[in-house]
């Protein structure tokens, strides 16, 4: 080759030849099988998403978020599943969100390294794997039954609860991780000027912490309220024809619902179990979110 | 300032010893037969001195003497972490620091510290400084904390540059304003002791010399512990300098160890101990 | 203000903030047991219900009999069909998981730009934040009538094959995030020996890469069969409500988790055996999948050592 002057041209044109090697077929082969692999898991997404859109959105309306189910498919609504859903949206965060955040607390800023730890920490990674139905298992005999007094029975109160024991290890794990990302310095710097552990926790590591907490707890509240099998479980109904309106009544919620309807024979019910599904899956879409939004807005002030 | 360490006539009541250290009225603190552990492994051995009140006292020695987990046993910093173990005493006045009755915290309280990276909590120049203060319920109400905050800046010479900044992020000031910013954190809460850990190793050389001008005028009123692994900067600022070494013993253990303390000018000039010669004259080290 | 503090004796502090540690210690560690408590709860409710199931039917018959008809006269109660249900359903699952969760693994760890990245592991996170009714749905209203139905003639509205094809789906995120983190965590320093040997980088890969990974990839295909044994609503939808032991994924059957909804569902007396059938069979389920969450953390730990 003549030689190379320091002009542009010529050393883009050798920076490119340097950025493309020969490829082997083999290797061309591979990486399409990869795509290919990962385009499989795309193209279900979508198509499950646009069969589901095209299904259920005609069937939104006003009406259809507040009327009553029925048993006319033209006449059914998500009304009370719509409301049962925001009382467990409610009840979980009141429930696990104090309870998740303490324990990781302890876990992170206060417990030291003994077997009783480990065993804690161990038993939280373990309950997570628990498959939800247990759950309901658990809310059933525990909540529902042990505790009818209280609860009320196959209650509000009943599920909310059951769907906190639920999410509480979800809600730990995450709460961990922010926790342990507040470097230590800080902790020094707090320690350093005879602050106690619990006012260095409150007024340093927790609000430091905070953006990454609160995305853990939204990303559980959108697990709890997707839940279906545990709130059959302790009794949630399939039909209900009447808004709840006290924690000790009986409830369903948009899962469910939408459950119900697939499970009947006829096409026009399949057809408003799409439009819930629609429903449910707008109400996940805005808390998701609500929390990318949140926690860019806590991350930019410092 | 900087030949002051060389004639000591000034300094009163100061009479050198032996190796013991030198001689002295008003200890602060008053360590005999220190040893400290981290689980299994001992970082110090047998360390005895007395530290008086309102002078700078510089730690110098090698990396890894421990130096700076003396400095931190002086203000139980080190209770904050698991497995540790320690033999001897060490006296704040007339009181045993790890006595049973003593709260560790509220030795904090007395005994502050300054770090080797300037660490502000990520909030305001003014809650930074009133963090302190407010803990400890120092001001009954937001004048008097307004008191606090701005006599703490000025005597950190850091008031005339952030004033019209109280209420902008302390992360947004330069290197050398935030350690200026956590002397101020730390002088607002009242201490009897500053201890800090290299503070101005993370600075540029400007800076730095602000932070030494600071601590000049700062010992008119407090006790200084300073580690620094400077040796011209020691020999700048303080008045006694204390010189750590580490022992390797037959296990292969390294230990560290207080070889020579003493008045600073003599440590540097005609110190007593060949290994203090060799270090200060860079023959190692 | 700043007037140095002597020590006055014992440098205590004042009682109301020690008072308030002390108190707050108490609620943290509290609120840390209840966890303990919660899974002594779980443990507590299904080994009293499945006791109460065993004292009428003997665990021989149950873990041996092949008919399981709870609401016939006279009753069967043998859990073997719906074991074998629940594991045709896993076994299909993991045939559509593992490979697109492997493939979606390397690709992420070895091949994507950081561009593509971000994209993906985003599609990802849908994939798992989709609520498994929705999966269910798509397989009953989708799957089977579309393409099941279209392939093989003989395939009913309610199958298996439906069933599985979608826990495989939701399955994938297990197996391609806990894999691509482990791939991630194999030294640089491991692909740059392999790379100055002159290897491509599907060899890197495939070579060097995925067997340092190995202890990782195995845990998550392990987590990935505990989910799908736990899944619940895409089978109770999409699989049938029909008992019986087989290997053909086009008929339906009926897994260990529909037995339990559909028990739910149905106006079950407390107290009666179906009631208490549903506590055995879901004593089996947690048994099963905290067994497989244990061995895949042990794989972990196993493996791990030997490649460092």
């Amino acid at each position: 080759m003549s030689k190379i002057a320091a002009t542009p041209q010529v050393e883009s044109a050798v920076r490119r030849r340097i950025a493309q090697p020969p490829a082997r077929a083999s290797e061309r082969l591979f990486q399409l099988a990869l795509m290919a692999g990962i385009a499989i898991a795309l193209i279900f997404l979508v198509t499950l998403l646009i069969q589901v859109a095209v299904r259920g959105i005609p069937g939104l309306s006003l009406s259809f978020l507040t009327d009553l189910p029925s048993s006319d498919p033209g006449k059914a609504g998500v009304g009370p599943a719509l409301v049962g859903t925001l009382w467990m949206l409610a009840g979980v965060t009141l429930v696990a969100f104090p309870l998740g955040v303490a324990t990781a607390v302890y876990l992170e800023e206060y417990a030291r390294d003994t077997r009783l730890t480990r065993l804690i920490r161990t038993n939280i990674q373990n309950l997570a794997g628990v498959p939800s139905i247990v759950y309901g298992l658990l809310g059933l005999a525990f909540f529902v039954r042990f505790l009818g007094a209280f609860t009320g029975g196959r209650s509000i109160i009943a599920g909310a609860l059951t769907l906190s024991l639920l999410v509480l290890p979800v809600i730990v794990i995450a709460s961990v991780e922010a926790l342990r990302a507040v470097p230590n310095s800080m902790r020094d710097a707090s320690y350093g000027l005879g602050a106690t552990r619990w006012e260095t926790t409150r007024r340093q590591v927790l609000p430091a912490a905070l953006p990454g907490i609160f995305t853990g707890v939204i990303l559980s509240l959108s697990r709890a309220i997707g839940e279906t099998a545990p709130l059959i479980t302790i009794g949630a109904l399939t039909f209900v024809n009447f808004f709840p309106a006290s924690p000790t009544d009986s409830f369903t919620v948009l899962p469910i619902q939408a459950f119900n309807w697939i499970s009947q024979p006829q096409a026009e019910f399949h057809d408003i179990s799409a439009s819930a599904i629609v429903v449910l899956l707008v109400l996940l879409l805005s808390m998701n979110t609500i929390a990318i939004l949140l926690r860019r807005r806590f991350e930019k002030r410092w | 300032m900087n030949d002051v360490n060389v004639s000591l006539g000034g300094l009163a009541g100061y009479r050198s010893g032996p190796t013991a250290g030198p001689e002295i009225d008003e200890a602060v603190f008053t360590i005999e037969d220190l040893s400290f552990w981290y689980g299994g492994f001992r970082a110090l051995r047998d360390i005895t001195m007395r530290i008086p009140a309102r002078t700078i006292t510089a730690l110098i020695g090698p990396s890894g003497c421990g130096k700076s987990t003396f400095l931190r046993t002086l203000n139980r910093m080190n209770d904050l972490i698991p497995g540790v173990s320690l033999s001897g005493t060490v006296r704040y006045h007339d009181l045993d620091l790890y006595g049973d009755e003593v709260d560790p915290v509220e030795v904090r309280h007395r005994i502050g510290m300054v770090f080797q990276k300037p660490n502000p909590f990520p909030k305001t120049v003014y809650e930074n400084v009133a963090y302190g203060p407010r803990i400890h319920r120092m001001a009954s109400g937001k004048g008097e904390l307004d008191d606090i905050v701005e006599q703490s800046l000025r005597r950190a010479a850091l008031w005339d540059e952030v004033f019209d900044k109280l209420d902008q992020s302390a992360l947004a000031l330069s290197g050398g304003q935030q350690q200026r910013l956590c002397i101020a954190r730390a002088i607002a809460v009242g201490p009897d002791v500053i201890l800090m850990d290299e503070p101005a190793s993370a600075l540029d050389p400007i800076a730095t010399l602000r932070i030494e001008e600071l601590m000049y005028e700062l010992k008119e009123t407090y006790t200084i512990v300073i580690v620094t692994h400077n040796m011209q900067q020691a020999a700048r600022v303080s008045e006694l300098t204390a010189f750590f070494t580490v022992d390797v013993t037959e296990d292969s253990q390294r230990t560290g160890v207080l070889v020579e303390y003493d008045e600073t000018g003599r440590i540097f000039t005609r110190p007593s101990q060949q290994r203090t010669e060799d270090y200060v004259s860079g023959r190692f080290g | 203000m700043t007037t140095p503090a002597r020590a006055d004796g014992y440098l205590r502090v004042a009682p109301r903030r020690r008072r308030t540690e002390r108190i707050t210690r108490g609620i943290l560690f509290a609120a840390a047991l209840l966890s303990i408590g919660v899974t002594f709860a779980i443990v507590l409710s299904l080994a009293d219900g499945a006791r109460s199931f065993f004292s009428k039917i003997p665990l021989i018959e149950y873990l041996t009999g092949t008919e399981w008809y709870p609401q016939f006269e006279p009753a069967d109660f043998g859990v073997l069909p719906l074991i074998s249900g629940t594991l045709l359903v896993a076994a299909i699952a993991i045939a559509v998981a593992v490979p697109i969760g492997l493939a979606t693994a390397i690709y992420l760890s070895e091949y994507a730009s950081d561009r593509l990245r971000t994209p993906l592991k985003s599609a990802l996170e849908v994939l798992v934040g989709i609520p498994t009714v929705v999966y269910g749905f798509f397989a009953l209203t989708f799957i089977t009538p579309t393409i099941i139905r279209r392939l093989f003639d003989s395939a009913g509205t309610f199958n298996a094959l439906a069933a599985g094809i979608v826990v495989g789906i939701l399955t994938v995120p297990i197996v391609a995030s806990v894999s691509e983190d482990s791939m991630r965590a194999v030294p640089r320093s491991l692909r740059e020996a392999a790379y100055g040997l002159g290897s491509r980088r599907m060899t890197v890969a495939l070579r060097v890469v995925f067997p340092a990974a190995i202890s990782g990839i195995l845990a998550s295909v392990i987590l990935a069969v505990a989910r799908a044994i736990g899944e619940t609503m895409a089978v109770t939808i999409a699989a049938g409500q029909l008992p019986q032991l087989t290997a053909n994924p086009l008929e339906p059957i009926e897994t260990m988790t529909a037995f339990m909804v559909n028990v739910s569902l149905g106006d079950t007396p407390v107290g009666s055996i179906e009631y208490r059938a549903l506590f055995a069979v879901g004593a089996t389920l947690f048994l099963i999948t905290l067994g497989l969450t244990m061995i895949s953390n042990a794989v972990v730990r196993r493996f791990r050592q030997q490649y460092e």
